[in-house]
């Protein structure tokens, strides 16, 4: 794997480390063994390993070892208008890591109309500074067309980037029609990537914030009232429909309300290859908070799809996520100030969208999943890092803890109790949407790349030794059924001998009674316009439904249909 | 109600006054026996051992089944098709419609975009004034949108006696609207108090399918199917259903084919949407496999949108939902079209005029369907044939219901009468009959349409030109009542706050001022006119710079001792 011309100077720790006692917990067992790593990699695990002497050794009896987790969804450092959010790589990820999660999957966001590839160039400069953990990229395509065709194409080829996300919101900005969501789930599933979507109707949500505005509403408290959950129910329905006809794996971004979980559970049952990821804010917290009277509080939830004001929902999306409907978490940690929330204190469209998660992803799930009995901790760990690390197609590098794997690993402490709050999380930002929070169970040590990073409650993390890792094409998680079913796809002709009875004459053009060329969707642009160009007797449409008077008058075209000029040939009589 | 539209009301084949005896009366809440006598087109007593003037023609009905006469609520007569015109014009398709035992239709006014929706109206009444045999009222489609159409829409409902009007979700650039603009015609008809009705496919994927379809070599009709999948019609109907909860505003779904559709309607009625679903005679009596047919005139005769389901068991599993109450009204969307103009598009099935026929087998088929294998009874089989229709469009108890000053449109239905549809013998003027070879049970005896017979012993007698428009009036009770409910319910309200006077980040009055994504995630979206978006674009001049910005935590640092105090801005908790 490429190690991106870093340096790769060893700190902290030394270079090779030994677990002693832990037991091991990945998604489909937990074993005891010892683990030894060298060089960041897990180069033995078993009982009475032969490891060189001196080597630094953690005694983790009785402590679950853990893979580290996988952030899948995180906005650090995410320009906007001028700002950019509160925590950039080295906050992010030293957030990350605090909560025991050794590696996060950023969004590249290209403004609309400029290049993909300096989106992501950009980006990869900004993390390769700053990381202090190992990240992958997604690129969002925030507009279509060859060109961006062409560097999607590349950035899949050459750049280790297999996940893309279109937006069905933003209208007027990154919103796509239909056609093009249709054009790029085609492109992606051709090529091996997995499509990412960030489901809202936008059009209806433009309609609903000027609805909103004009009644005077201009608080937090709109922004959820003008994103009502069926809006995000209705576009994963869409985006559902559409990767089915294109056959494409889809991936829905940020699951936040009961109905939106509940249909991609449904289409799982129907077979379709998709993947829904609640993030912490939706599993550990609910929307009542944008009525709060403190608008700084109240601004600081803003995020969409906007969390439910129902409160049971954190609870029923964690007994999805459970029972297997939803896949994997992120946390689409993207924060921002106070004062940058407040740029949309007289509108609450103006305020800037983010919730915090990085940090508090693992701790939440484990609070609310596995004390309460939902999942078990094998459960836990398919969630939180490894079917990411399937799709990402970086199992089992990452997400496994196996001879040969990435030395990130986290030593669970399951009694650990905690409370979140702003005065101690390692954000940047004033507000933690989680306050007051008490949480059980904590990472004790958070191992990444094979070097100790959180230890007795210290974090030590060096800026800038994340190091890229490129995901690369048709991940067998997603794809092993895709391409099953694209061989049983195979559309076939009826062969027929060739229709010569008569043809009515019509007009293309649209001439006529009101309403001709009804009917028919003349959609296709290109192949249309061929077919058109062979009708050349437009505006003369002569309506020819009313027989024409030499025939007979109850059943005009059966008569002609009964002697053809051209013999009957091919419609044979009524069967 | 609506006038006679100086119509002469020539009395004809049999005199005004008629007394049936011995009927058991079959509405949609009960059935029992009475005689009926009906005089000038309008039932004048219901009951036993009527007084009634001598020498007054009786049917002896001898406890046969006296129903409702059924309504046809979707019907496509003489519609104009780029120069053509469906093959059945008014006249031929009231006839049928009659022949059937339906008494009244209710057409769709296809505006072509562009011309105005009301003299596309007053183009329909005066075909249809000219030639139904049968009185009719008419939908009108909203194939573009724009603040004239608003005005347009008004005058309809005001003064044309409409009340319910269709938006398409397919017909890529020709009749589609968008989302948005479906969100502002629903709530247009919220406020005059009509019913939308929805084509409901996804165009843009119908498109696409299309196109890919076509390039693979597919040209014939098995290629309008596999172009239009069962999901695209249950994706727009779930989109549509979500623009008309958030509306507020009834939804009605014209022409459901596939299960999942159905399911999509009825699982939304199950979380209280005001939503009705019309299966049609097609959708109920046959399905898709015809459209692999060798005989491509016949496999064309089945080309219409949504199409018929290839999976077979889709007409028994409508007739259940259809028994269960979950559909609601039946139509027959009938809109045939002969060989020759099918033929238009024998090298693309694209090209293939749409529509089936149905307006005459609709009740038989129903009956045979669903009443015969016991999934509903008779009277349900009144509510879906006639009695919701005229509830919904506002026509009850005018229509739709055997009552005293209700209209003498009537049905004697012999339940035991076994007939095979064929195209031979039907009385539309196409070719070809998608039901051709089906035995149904059950069909009319006798129909009495505005008090005339004009069907019995198998003889039609009909009058072109004595159908009536009936005029609808809006806000019908039965659709909303439950809406007015809710509209005083759904009041919003925001939060009194006092006003946040902390610091505020700057922001380039024009918005986007960096690197690649600034001005992101908030949505410009709420002024829906482009224009503003070009503006804000034109500020982007200093883009690329600005690395420096990202100090960590500056803002936090700002917050602690803002120049204006904290105020507002009240500690965490």
């Amino acid at each position: 794997m490429s190690y991106q011309g870093k340096k790769n100077i060893p700190k902290i720790t030394s270079d090779r480390l030994l677990i002693k006692g832990g037991r091991i917990v990945n998604d489909d067992q937990s074993f005891h063994a010892d683990i030894y790593m060298e060089d960041g990699l897990i180069k033995q695990i078993g009982d009475n390993l032969i490891v060189p002497g001196g080597v630094k050794t953690i005694e983790a009896q009785g402590k679950m070892v853990i893979p580290g987790g996988i952030d899948i969804h995180t906005h650090f450092q995410m320009p906007y208008r001028g700002t950019t959010t509160v925590d950039d790589f080295t906050q992010g990820s030293k957030a990350a890591l605090a909560g025991g999660t050794t590696m996060i999957v950023d969004h590249v966001i290209p403004e609309p109309g400029s290049s993909l590839m300096e989106a992501y160039d950009q980006w990869r400069q900004w993390a390769d500074e700053k990381a202090c953990c190992d990240y992958s990229l997604h690129v969002d395509i925030t507009h279509w067309n060859d060109s961006v065709k062409q560097e999607v194409d590349n950035l899949i080829k050459e750049k280790g980037v297999n996940s893309f996300q279109v937006y069905m919101a933003y209208k007027d900005y990154y919103q796509m029609s239909n056609s093009e969501l249709y054009e790029v789930f085609t492109f992606l599933a051709e090529r091996g990537g997995i499509a990412q979507v960030h489901a809202e109707n936008g059009e209806i949500i433009a309609e609903e914030q000027a609805r909103m505005l004009q009644m005077g509403i201009t608080g937090p408290e709109g922004h959820v009232l003008s994103r009502p959950e069926e809006l995000e129910a209705e576009a994963v329905f869409r985006a559902i429909t559409i990767a089915s006809q294109t056959n494409c794996p889809l991936y829905v971004t940020r699951v936040m309300s009961k109905s939106a979980a509940d249909i991609i559970s449904q289409a799982r049952k129907r077979g379709n290859v998709v993947f829904g990821e609640p993030i912490t804010a939706s599993l550990g917290t609910d929307g009542t908070h944008y009525w709060s009277k403190n608008w700084a509080k109240a601004a600081s939830f803003v995020t969409s799809p906007p969390l439910s004001p129902d409160p049971t929902t954190p609870d029923y999306l964690n007994t999805l996520l459970s029972s297997g409907d939803l896949s994997v978490t992120g946390s689409a940690h993207c924060t921002f100030s106070v004062a940058q929330k407040a740029i949309g204190k007289d509108d609450f469209t103006q305020i800037p969208e983010g919730v915090n998660g990085v940090e508090e992803r693992m701790v939440l799930i484990w609070d609310k999943a596995v004390t309460t009995g939902k999942m078990d901790e094998n459960m836990f760990v398919a969630v939180t890092s490894t079917n990411a690390a399937k799709i990402l197609n970086l199992y089992p590098r990452k997400g496994r803890i196996a001879v040969g794997s990435d030395a990130d690993l986290v030593i669970w402490d399951t009694d650990s109790i905690r409370t979140i709050t702003a005065k101690t999380h390692n954000s940047a930002a004033e507000y933690n949407v989680f306050e007051g929070m008490e949480l059980r169970g904590a990472p004790l040590v958070v191992i990444c790349q094979g070097k100790i990073v959180l230890e007795d409650g210290n974090l030590h993390v060096t800026s800038g030794v994340g190091r890229f890792i490129p995901c690369s094409p048709f991940p067998d998680f997603a794809y092993k059924r895709v391409k099953a079913r694209k061989q049983l796809a195979v559309l076939r002709a009826v062969p027929r001998g060739m229709y010569d009875g008569p043809v009515s004459e019509f007009s293309m053009s649209r001439g006529g009674t009101p309403s001709a060329s009804a009917r028919t969707s003349p959609t296709k642009q290109p192949v249309r316009n061929l077919h058109q160009s062979g009708f050349s007797l437009a505006g003369n449409p002569a309506p020819c439904g009313p027989p024409t008077p030499d025939d007979i008058p109850i059943r005009p075209a059966g008569r002609r249909i009964v002697v053809p000029p051209g013999g009957r040939s091919n419609i044979t009589s009524l069967s | 109600m609506s006038g006679y539209q100086g119509k002469k009301n020539i009395p004809r084949i049999t005199s005004d006054r008629l007394l049936i005896k011995g009927a058991k009366i079959v509405n949609d809440d009960q059935s029992f026996c009475a005689d009926i006598y009906m005089e000038d087109g309008v039932i004048k007593q219901i009951g036993e051992n009527l007084i009634v003037p001598g020498g007054v023609k009786t049917i002896d009905a001898h406890g046969r089944m006296l129903m409702p006469g059924g309504i046809d609520v979707h019907t496509r007569f003489q519609m104009p098709d780029r120069g053509m015109t469906s093959a059945d014009d008014f006249y031929q398709g009231t006839k049928a419609a009659l022949a059937g035992g339906t008494t009244m239709i209710i057409d769709h006014v296809v505006p072509e975009p562009g011309i105005s929706l009301i003299s596309a109206f007053e183009q329909w009444r005066e075909w249809a004034d000219s030639k139904s045999c049968c009185d009719y009222s008419l939908h009108v489609d909203i194939t573009e949108w724009h603040k004239g159409i608003q005005e347009e829409m008004e005058t309809l409902v005001k003064d044309h006696g409409v009340n319910s009007f269709l938006v398409y979700l397919a017909y890529k650039d020709v009749f589609q609207l968008t989302d948005a603009q479906v969100y502002e015609v629903f709530s247009v008809i919220r406020d005059l108090g009509a019913i939308a009705q929805v084509h409901a496919e996804n165009g843009d994927i119908v498109a696409e399918e299309q196109r890919r379809i076509l390039e693979q070599g597919i040209t014939g009709p098995e290629g309008h199917v596999l172009s239009h999948p069962e999901e695209v019609e249950a994706e727009a109907v779930n989109r549509s259903v979500t623009v008309a909860n958030q509306t507020n505003c009834p939804l009605y779904v014209t022409k459901v084919m596939s299960k999942s559709a159905a399911d999509v309607i009825a699982q939304a009625r199950k979380k209280g949407t005001v939503v009705y679903g019309e299966p049609i005679t097609a959708s109920l009596g046959t399905d898709g496999s015809h459209y692999w047919s060798k005989n491509w005139a016949k496999a064309a005769a089945y080309v219409t949108s949504p199409p018929l389901s290839p999976d077979p068991t889709t007409p028994d599993y409508l007739n259940s939902l259809l028994s269960c109450g979950d559909l609601q009204v039946t139509g027959s969307a009938h809109c045939p079209f002969n060989t020759a103009q099918r033929a238009v598009g024998k090298d693309d099935f694209s090209l293939i005029p749409e529509g089936v026929n149905g307006t005459e087998e609709r009740m038989s088929i129903i009956w045979d369907k669903c009443v015969v294998t016991g999934k509903m009874d008779e009277n349900q089989f009144v509510a879906v044939t006639s009695t919701n229709a005229a509830k919904i469009f506002n026509l009850y108890p005018r229509k739709g219901r055997i009552a005293v000053g209700s209209d003498a449109d009537l049905v004697l239905w012999d339940p035991d009468v076994t007939k095979i549809i064929s195209a031979k013998s039907h009385n539309s003027t196409v070719e070809y009959n998608i039901f051709e070879g089906t035995e149904v049970r059950g069909g009319p005896l006798v129909v009495i349409s505005q008090g005339k017979i004009v069907l019995e012993e198998g003889n039609l007698h009909t009058t072109e030109g004595s159908g009536r428009y009936v005029a609808r009036k809006p806000f019908s009770d039965y659709v909303y009542k439950r809406i007015k409910a809710r509209s005083r319910l759904a009041e919003l309200r925001g939060v009194p706050r006092g006003l946040y006077d902390g610091p505020v980040c700057e922001v380039s009055v024009t918005p986007k001022t960096m690197t690649p994504a600034s001005s992101a995630k908030t949505s410009p979206a709420k002024q829906p006119n482009q224009p503003v978006r070009n503006l804000h674009q034109s500020g982007f001049s200093l883009s690329g710079a600005q690395i420096d910005d990202n100090v960590p935590r500056r803002n936090t640092q700002r917050i602690v001792a803002p120049p204006g105090g904290r105020a507002n801005i009240t500690s965490l908790g």
